[in-house]
């Protein structure tokens, strides 16, 4: 088999969840995201390693290693992420993530800006509460 | 002591007494007094010990020499001949008068200290000036007396005029100062050294390379200090400073200082005939104008300032005429009987409160209340009218004399027409002279009117003053001029007949028509009444006299002249009143040519400073501010558009290093 | 790459041409659009628990393409962890965080067309580079498995053992941060939060009331 195939689909993998980290909203299906991102790397490295184990009579099998690596990593990832977004859920009331603006400049003494934001939160938050 | 210490404790001993007075003035204020007066009196001491030691022979030559100071060197020198010391002894004179004259006059006047101390300093500029043998050391003293005018003139600081006039007092003064100094240093640089000895040497060897702009620059100074034409405009204005100032400063002394220079360096005028023919065409000016502006001023110290400024123009004419020793005689006796006219002025402005002929002509009986000024004030009147045989006749005499000879054209190095220039002018000036100082004494001592107001008499420092002065007024040129050739090195100083006859005739002739006029003008004065007195006639003369001052200008609308129908000046002038009033509106053509320009130049360097500069400045902040603001919109808190640009970056970087690797 | 597999995939290349279709490039190629297809779907749905089970066909195509390419243990690692796991923690947060059913508007942010530049942009600098620099590579899959669970096993437990223990401590670690973060706090906490909360409420309040008169002076 042609090492393109898995290695393009690796590509326009990762550029899916690439596409879902920047444009998702809801903090979960950005984890999904990265999840997605995550994959294409394994393809990757599953594709080369069966390649290597063949063309270059490679033994140590370091591609599904760091595979199965990488999957480990990947679910404590996961755990870690939906703990912090349930955290930051249950304090904050949503998990929207371009609504967590505090490092925005100007954050909180700029009245345009505190008024602007003022004016959203709290009908986006009704929304997810009576949803 | 030796005559060489002497004179170097003359110039020193105001000095000292200055600085101690400022040092002393707030914590031992009764020190003050004897501060101020002992000192010049001991230095007056000192000087006629050392015109006694000069004795009128060949002059006396000391120098030292504190430090090397280049190619040029500077020498701390003293150069005595026989004018220098008469000159100190007068100037000593006039000032231990003054001195014990303001004791009386700023009896209560809180900053006398300060007053007296800058009197003090000032006589030992003078004094500096006159021993000096150094042109540099004497431009030291020069300057420092025009610091100390400033002040001086700006003693009543509180008034605007005295402010205003102290600034032009300086300004223009420093006018004449800049090339006064270049003309020093063209003089040192082809006499190689500043020594007033060697640079006459040189002359005299013929070794001045550029004479006329030596003279001419010298002369700018003169006339800025000597308050010659075109540079004479801050006099008038300088009578906004105390009386006793204007009788040191500017009438007897400092003033004198610019005549003093042209006489010690006549040679190098003489040297150039464009010079001496400049030096008698600003003298003829001068003395005639100035004459023509004291008739019509109102100001009782306004018509004596423009006096000054006329015989000052004697002065100057004597020298374009060559002969020096003509001028230091009329300096020297101008110099008592102007002080006296200006001390005994100010006790007639403390009498009647008021500086205004106008006013004093209204006012009956001001002789009686101060008999002593008034007797006082009529010698040195006639003095300044040149009648026999006071002493202004006989200086006044030697300077038509001058004139006379030089103009038939007996006078080596002095053309013609300078000498008739200066004799017209002089014999003009002579006529005009005896009217306006009849004028003078008509309109302050004959006034009809109510009586002045009495608060009890003068102090006694103010009316010895004025008697001691009195006594060279009456009699120092009949008794001197005899002696004086001998001290001054010049030529015989006795009348001449022809001078004196038209020089007499003239003064008497313009006596009797302002007489004549006032007879016939003085019948209005009770119709039209005018006048303005202090706001506090029992407070000290200093006093009375800046009130007097500062309320000229708005109870008769200007600061020289009053709309009076009963002065005979403006009968005797006519149309011309109104010009000689306003001094021929130099000021207006000065303020026109150079005070406009000026001030246009300043807002234009304001505006550009203002909007172009400032543009640029504050574009320099406002740019960061705008770029900022741009930045700032960037940071937007959203970690999502962080992580794009973050990512994008990332692509580009990539490809960059791809196509990079691939030499693409 | 030494020589002799630049010349074996050379000999490779001149085997096969660039779209010689076999049986199981066919089957790769299906299940990798299915795959694509499904992860597009995931990341573009409105509606979030599809989002997440499109994830899970993404997920399983991904396994299928494991087995494929031999990799037998990987596959079910994939199968086991992803599909079975990661997935229902996922759907777990969703129902946790009161995510909505149905198609919700706000699923994409307003950086959407950023994101999509970018992601384009980066797919095809990475396929391009991709396709430029493995167009004629072959991968030999005929001979024993190179993923099974025997080789994966021993290769794991002869050569990884040491980072394979480190990883379970990394394991450990995320086990016990995930319980203190999403542990709810004690009752102390808990009453603190109710004041700051109700602070935060009167500071909104108190902001409330200020707001008609800012609008006022704008």
């Amino acid at each position: 088999m042609h090492l393109a195939y898995p290695a393009v689909l690796s590509a326009l993998l990762f550029c899916t969840g690439l596409y879902g980290v920047l444009a998702r909203r809801n903090a979960i299906l950005v984890l999904m995201s990265v999840e997605l991102m995550l994959n294409a790397v394994n393809l990757n490295l599953v594709a080369f390693d069966v390649y290597l184990s063949k063309a270059a009579r490679d033994t140590l099998h370091s591609g599904q290693a760091l595979t199965l690596f990488t999957i480990a990593i990947a679910a404590a990832e996961i755990g870690i992420g939906l703990a912090i977004v349930l955290a930051v859920y249950r304090n904050r009331g949503t998990s929207a993530i371009d609504r967590l603006r505090d490092a925005a400049e100007g954050h909180g003494d700029d009245s345009d800006d505190s008024a602007g934001s003022d004016s959203t939160v709290p009908g986006a938050e009704k929304a997810e509460a009576t949803a | 002591m030796t005559t060489t210490t002497n004179a170097v404790l003359v110039p020193l001993l105001p000095f000292l007494g200055a600085v101690a007075g400022l040092l002393l003035g707030r914590t031992a204020p009764g020190f003050v007094r004897p501060l101020a007066v002992l000192p010049t009196l001991a230095s007056l001491v000192l000087a006629v010990l050392v015109a006694a030691g000069q004795g009128g022979g060949p002059a006396l030559d000391a120098a030292t020499q504190l430090t090397p100071t280049g190619s040029v060197p500077v020498d701390l020198a003293l150069h005595i001949d026989g004018t220098a010391a008469l000159v100190a002894v007068l100037v000593g004179v006039v000032a231990t008068c003054v001195q014990i004259y303001s004791t009386g006059y700023l009896r209560d006047d809180p900053r006398y200290p300060s007053y007296a101390a800058l009197v003090s300093l000032f006589t030992s500029a003078m004094l500096l000036v006159v021993y000096t043998g150094d042109l540099i050391v004497l431009l030291v003293g020069w300057e420092v007396m025009g610091i100390c005018s400033y002040f001086l003139v700006g003693h009543y600081w509180e008034t605007p005029q005295a402010r205003a006039a102290s600034l032009k007092a300086f300004l223009v003064t420093k006018l004449g100062d800049v090339p006064f100094l270049i003309g020093l240093f063209v003089l040192a640089g082809d006499a190689g050294s500043f020594r007033i000895t060697t640079v006459l040497g040189t002359v005299a060897g013929g070794g001045l390379h550029h004479p006329t702009l030596a003279a001419l620059l010298l002369l700018a100074g003169v006339a800025g200090k000597s308050a010659q034409f075109p540079l004479h405009s801050w006099l008038p204005d300088a009578m906004a400073g105390p009386t006793p100032v204007s009788a040191l400063i500017h009438a007897a002394t400092m003033v004198a200082a610019g005549v003093y220079v042209v006489a010690r360096l006549l040679p190098v005028y003489q040297a150039s005939a464009a010079a001496m023919t400049v030096l008698a065409v600003m003298a003829a000016v001068t003395m005639a104008s100035a004459a023509l502006a004291a008739l019509a001023q109102d100001d009782i110290k306004r018509v004596l300032a423009y006096s000054t400024i006329s015989q000052l123009g004697y002065m100057t004419g004597a020298l374009a005429a060559g002969d020096r020793g003509a001028a230091v005689f009329h300096l020297l006796s101008h110099g008592a009987f102007k002080a006296l006219l200006f001390l005994a002025a100010g006790v007639v402005i403390h009498a009647a409160g008021t500086n205004s002929l106008a006013a004093m002509s209204r006012t009956g009986n001001l002789r009686d209340r101060v008999p002593d000024a008034y007797w006082t004030m009529t010698v040195a009147l006639l003095a300044l009218a040149a009648i026999p045989p006071f002493s202004g006749f006989f200086s006044k005499e030697t300077v038509l004399a001058a004139a006379e000879h030089a103009a038939m054209g007996h006078t080596v190095h002095v053309p013609a027409a300078a000498g008739w220039t200066v004799l017209v002018a002089g014999l003009v000036t002579a006529l005009l002279t005896g009217a306006y100082a009849l004028r003078l004494w008509l309109l302050a001592f004959h006034g009809r009117g109510a009586d002045a107001p009495g608060h009890g008499r003068q102090p006694v420092a103010m009316n010895a003053v004025l008697w001691v002065l009195a006594v060279p007024s009456l009699a120092f040129g009949g008794l001197t001029y005899r002696l004086l050739p001998d001290w001054l090195g010049g030529d015989s100083l006795a009348p001449a007949l022809t001078t004196s006859v038209l020089g007499t005739g003239l003064a008497l002739a313009g006596g009797v028509l302002t007489y004549g006029a006032w007879r016939h003008t003085t019948a209005r004065a009770a119709r039209t009444p005018l006048g303005a007195v202090a706001a506090h006639p029992q407070a000290d003369a200093g006093l009375v006299e800046a009130e007097a001052v500062a309320g000229h200008e708005p109870a008769y609308g200007d600061i020289a002249s009053a709309p009076d129908p009963a002065d005979p000046g403006r009968l005797l002038l006519g149309p011309l009143h109104r010009h000689a009033a306003a001094g021929f509106h130099l000021d207006a053509l000065y303020r026109a040519a150079f005070v406009r320009p000026v001030t246009a130049g300043a807002s234009l360097v304001r505006f550009l400073d203002r909007e172009v500069v400032e543009t640029y400045v504050r574009g320099a902040g406002a740019l960061p501010r705008l770029l900022g603001a741009a930045v700032r919109r960037a940071q937007t808190g959203n970690v999502q558009t962080y992580v794009s640009a973050l990512l994008a970056g990332t692509v580009v970087l990539a490809v960059a290093a791809v196509l990079v690797a691939t030499g693409a | 790459m030494t020589p002799s597999h630049a010349a074996v995939s050379a000999a490779a290349a001149a085997e096969h041409g660039f779209l010689s279709p076999t049986g199981v490039e066919i089957t790769f190629l299906l299940i990798g659009l299915v795959t694509f297809g499904a992860a597009l779907v995931s990341v573009t749905t409105r509606q979030l628990v599809h989002a997440a089970l499109w994830l899970v066909v993404a997920l399983g195509g991904l396994a299928v393409e494991y087995l494929l390419l031999t990799a037998e243990f990987i596959a079910w690692m994939q199968v086991l962890i992803y599909v079975g796991s990661v997935v229902v923690l996922l759907l777990f947060g969703l129902m946790l965080t009161k995510a909505p059913i149905g198609r919700s508007p706000d699923a994409d942010s307003g950086n959407r067309w950023a994101a999509l530049l970018v992601a384009v942009a980066a797919a095809a600098a990475l396929v391009w580079v991709v396709v430029d620099a493995f167009r004629t590579t072959w991968i030999d899959l005929d001979g024993p498995a190179a993923g099974s669970t025997r080789v994966t096993g021993a290769g794991l437990f002869q050569n990884w053992v040491l980072p394979f223990e480190a990883l379970s401590v990394l394991l450990l670690a995320a086990l016990v941060g995930a319980i203190v973060l999403s542990r709810r706090a004690k009752a102390a906490d808990a009453a603190q939060q109710a004041r700051a909360g109700g602070a935060a409420q009167q500071a909104r309040a108190a902001r409330d009331g200020q707001r008609p008169a800012e609008e006022g002076k704008h």
